[in-house]
């Protein structure tokens, strides 16, 4: 069923991306990566990145934001989020993040819960109406 | 003028099964996720790079759209695989595939070259299927 070209540096380079996926919070070594992918440090690089467009690096910042944002949506603190998600300094983070979502993580935070709390206020204003009163979701009997 | 597309409905079997197929496996965003009382749930994903398609994971439950028959009727289509929603799109098909079958998503195709594009077919947990392309 499989053959497709250069299978097998796929496979190898789809493991790296899926351990930095799922150990993104530890202080991962890159170079580690790259041995345990059997490549050189520098073809590891520029593989990654002609498949995924960023550098392991790159690409490791960019999961450790992401995972931020998910425990920001919580209600955890700013400073246990930043070295929860494996960030060693609470500016390295906050400029990243700044840089990629646009709001500060506190800011964002906000946002998220003011959210999250006018889904459970008010739900219908989150459901386009023929659904809602498809289902039999209307205002006059629970919202 | 109608200018967007911004719901679309899939029909599931189960919503937290399908919770975690579209997002812990295909890696798409929660939008909505409200209780509307008992049993009753409104869960929308979004396509990582399309924030403003909200896919609606629509569970078949007997009630107002549909009667009891109709629910089991629509239930057993959906797991016999009737209906196909759409086409995913993304950078590189190969890398997509090694990283969805590992984590467990059936393909009934494996990426293959085809005059289009390159395309491969897989199942989410229900039953319900989609193309997944790359441009070439």
């Amino acid at each position: 069923m499989e053959n497709y070209p250069k299978i097998y540096l796929y496979r190898r380079i789809v493991q790296a991306k899926l351990f930095i996926d799922n150990n993104c919070s530890e202080n991962i070594d890159l170079d580690n990566i790259a041995d345990e992918a059997y490549f050189s440090k520098f073809h590891f690089i520029r593989q990654f990145k002609k498949i995924y467009g960023k550098t392991p690096h790159q690409y490791l910042s960019l999961v450790r934001i992401e995972k931020s944002m998910q425990l920001l949506r919580t209600e955890t603190p700013v400073s246990e989020v930043c070295f929860s998600v494996g960030f060693e300094s609470l500016s390295s983070f906050s400029g990243l993040f700044k840089r990629i979502v646009g709001l500060t993580p506190s800011a964002y935070q906000t946002q998220q819960l003011q959210i999250k709390a006018q889904i459970l206020k008010t739900p219908l204003q989150f459901i386009p109406g023929c659904f809602a009163e498809k289902k039999g979701w209307t205002k006059k009997e629970q919202f | 003028m109608i200018t967007k597309m911004n719901h679309v409905s899939i029909y599931v079997l189960n919503q937290d099964s399908a919770y975690d197929f579209y997002v812990n496996k295909l890696g798409f965003k929660v939008h909505t996720d409200a209780a509307m009382g008992p049993g009753m749930r409104w869960l929308t994903v979004c396509p990582p790079e399309q924030p403003d398609l909200e896919i609606t994971l629509m569970a078949i439950t007997d009630g107002m759209m549909f009667t009891k028959e109709t629910a089991e009727q629509m239930r057993n289509l959906v797991k016999k695989g009737t209906f196909g929603f759409g086409v995913f799109e993304c950078d590189d098909i190969y890398a997509t595939y090694e990283e969805l079958k590992s984590k467990g998503v059936e393909f009934t195709k494996a990426p293959k070259e085809e005059f289009y594009g390159i395309e491969a077919l897989l199942k989410d947990d229900s039953g319900n299927w989609f193309s997944l392309g790359q441009k070439k």
